[in-house]
């Protein structure tokens, strides 16, 4: 047969990533660096906002953001995108707020929920690897579904009165000091927790990484590449669908325009959190940093009266380019010498 | 015949040839044009005007996209160039004349030439990947339409600013000549010179191209000024179409729509294949399933479901993948003889 010429690599054009080693935590550590000296400019400038209670309020008020940038982690560590969570949350919430006043009964409601939005997320994962098509079209396809599918069950806004859920909506779970978190803070978080131990104990969230880090090394190792692929976008799906509910007690009500745009929010938090978007590098608790952070610069802008609401987005923008451009930074090859 | 069958443009006609047959079908008046008061009017008159934005954002876009770009960007940029132009004759001190007008669309395409410049000098000096840059100005742009607006509703009355979206001119909507003539600039610019083929050099592959000594930057930058001066011009037009900016609403997922004509017109979102014309039909179709919606008396709103079932049909037909597996079963023998490079 023929003979293969392998030309050697040249040394000097050997590169290592600067995210190697124990580097790979800076952009993490940036992001909680971040946050902490936002949360201290907060506690000079605004009387009152050094307290419990302000910091548990960015749990309380972003519960399902935080769910979502979960999924996202997920999904973007394999080197994807979902733009389609926004859509999931407000179908799932329809869903619920629709059968919810057919009179079902609220766990079978919400079990039904939790398996559309898995549904969902997995047949989208399988157009992707088993079509070859680009994730970012796709779940584009999956945002205007989504959606649509919202307007076909109500085109106006449904109430929620379940006594199940508006008991959800209600509850406070007491901390002392007269501080308090919501039953949501504790989903979010078990789903946080849940979600770290996946994506660092088991095979399944080695192979996470693998596929971000190459994903033809991934395959050639002979990791479950074409699964592993497909699962990340049910997680997502799945991370919606719980992010709908935790929106539905938050929110009691199902409407067809509700979470518009939060798939950029989701987006955001876990770039501004260190995960890096071409995958392979990034943490979970780096993308519920970035939650936090998303949600300190609303606390700031509700503190300062006179800034617009507008600003938020404005800010997002901000602080979303400035992480990319520090991941570029990070990225950076240098070469060996 | 087998040739015709093959054309990449054949489907897309086809298709929006069966969807004006359908709205005859339920309405009978459907495809008739009359002159009233020396305006021609119509459904089909209505398409093209109601369309005029869409085609030539996916004008833009398919520029972009030939480069292996996408803009995410250009619903913010068409909300903030109506912002620009609205604010500006809004403040005037002469809201009604033609000079402010003027100055307000100079403003409006300023505003969009330098937002484009922005996505460029990201995604080709900054090296960002494009759907990640242009996701940027997409988060903070509307933020910025509404800065520019103080949040509020701008309505303005300039006889002059409205004619952009709302005119006459020989009978025909003013929007639809823009359009038009939009797409004859790119056309010859892209396809007489050798600027089109540079741009899909681009998108095959940037490093080989700069090797070849391409200045592959520089045409990156080019395409998404390009798509943001389309941008800020279909802003005026869905602005003065209502005399009002809202900064929240005006082109909202227009970007979607865009890139939904893109890939319906067969061009490849991987890049370095483009058809100016496909665009065009493929805008054309979105505008009519929009109107045959309407005229079947579906709420409007689930045209999303419509729309997204569209895009997954057309990305299946474009993926090799399912070409393949169509290819195996119509034809098991010959099936690897009849290898093509199908995108």
């Amino acid at each position: 047969m023929s003979v293969v010429t392998r030309t050697p690599a040249p040394l000097n054009r050997t590169r290592i990533s600067l995210l190697q080693g124990k580097a790979r935590y800076a952009p993490t550590l940036a992001t909680v660096g971040l946050f902490l000296a936002m949360f201290a400019a907060g506690a000079v400038m605004y009387p009152g906002f050094l307290s419990g209670q302000v910091f548990l309020n960015l749990l309380v008020d972003n519960t399902f953001l935080i769910v979502l940038a979960v999924g996202m982690t997920f999904v973007i560590l394999t080197g994807g995108i979902d733009l389609s969570v926004g859509s999931v949350v407000a179908l799932s919430m329809m869903i619920a707020a629709a059968l919810l006043q057919a009179g079902w009964n609220p766990i079978a409601v919400i079990a039904l929920v939790l398996l559309t939005g898995a549904t969902f997320g997995l047949l989208m994962g399988l157009v992707i690897q088993v079509f070859e098509i680009q994730p970012f079209i796709v779940t584009l396809a999956g945002l205007f579904l989504a959606r649509g599918l919202c307007y076909v069950i109500s085109v106006d806004s449904i109430t929620v009165t379940d006594p199940f859920f508006t008991a959800m909506a209600q509850a406070r779970i007491p901390l002392g000091g007269r501080m308090f978190i919501s039953p949501g803070v504790v989903i979010a978080l078990l789903v946080v927790t849940l979600a770290f131990y996946v994506l660092h104990q088991t095979r399944f969230g080695r192979t996470v990484y693998a596929i971000g880090g190459g994903e033809s090394s991934a395959l050639l190792m002979g990791l479950a590449v074409p699964r592993t692929k497909v699962l990340v976008y049910g997680i997502s799906g799945l991370c919606s669908a719980v992010a709908g509910v935790l929106f539905s007690f938050y929110s009691l009500s199902g409407y067809s325009l509700a979470a518009t745009g939060l798939e950029l929010d989701a987006i955001a938090a876990v770039v501004v959190g260190g995960t890096l978007l071409t995958g392979g590098y990034g943490y979970v608790l780096g993308s519920l940093a970035g939650v936090l952070i998303l949600g300190i610069v609303q606390t700031f802008i509700s503190y300062e009266g006179t800034l617009s609401s507008w600003w938020t987005r404005i800010v997002i923008g901000a602080l979303l380019l400035a992480f990319i451009l520090l991941q570029k930074l990070f990225s950076r090859k240098v070469p060996v010498t | 015949m087998n040739a015709l069958l093959k054309h990449r443009l054949t489907w897309p006609v086809l298709a929006l040839v069966l969807l004006l047959l359908l709205n005859q079908v339920f309405r009978a008046d459907f495809l008739s044009v009359r002159l009233q008061d020396g305006h021609l009017y119509g459904s089909l008159i209505d398409i093209l005007r109601n369309g005029a934005p869409t085609i030539l954002i996916a004008l833009g876009m398919t520029l972009v996209i030939a480069s292996r770009g996408i803009d995410l960007s250009v619903g913010a940029v068409a909300a903030i160039a109506g912002a620009v132009s609205c604010t500006y004759i809004y403040t005037s001190p002469d809201p009604s004349s033609l000079r402010t007008a003027a100055v307000a669309v100079a403003l409006a395409v300023v505003a969009g030439l330098v937002l484009g410049l922005w996505n460029g000098f990201l995604v080709s000096v900054v090296g960002i990947q494009p759907i990640i840059a242009t996701l940027v100005l997409m988060t903070a742009g509307r933020g910025l339409a509404q800065l520019v607006t103080d949040g509020q509703i701008i309505s303005v009355s300039n006889d002059s600013y409205q004619s952009i979206g709302a005119g006459f001119v020989l009978g025909l909507p003013i929007s639809i000549l823009i359009a038009a003539a939009a797409f004859l600039a790119a056309g010859l610019l892209t396809r007489r010179t050798a600027l089109g083929t540079l741009i899909e050099a681009v998108g095959i592959n940037p490093v080989a191209s700069r090797l070849a000594g391409l200045n592959a930057r520089t045409i990156t930058m080019a395409v998404y000024v390009f798509s943001g001066l389309c941008a800020a011009i279909a802003g005026l037009m869905i602005s003065s179409n209502v005399t009002a900016a809202d900064a929240n609403n005006a082109g909202l997922y227009i970007e979607m729509d865009a890139i939904l004509a893109v890939v319906i017109g067969g061009t490849s979102l991987a890049g370095g294949r483009y058809s100016l014309v496909g665009t065009l039909i493929g805008a054309l179709i979105i505008q009519t399933l929009t109107t045959t919606v309407y005229t079947l008396g579906i709420p409007p709103e689930v045209t999303l479901v419509f729309k997204a079932l569209v895009v997954i049909i057309v990305c299946l037909l474009q993926s090799s993948r399912a070409r393949t597996l169509l290819k195996q079963r119509r034809r098991p023998v010959t099936a690897t003889s009849d290898v093509k490079v199908a995108i």
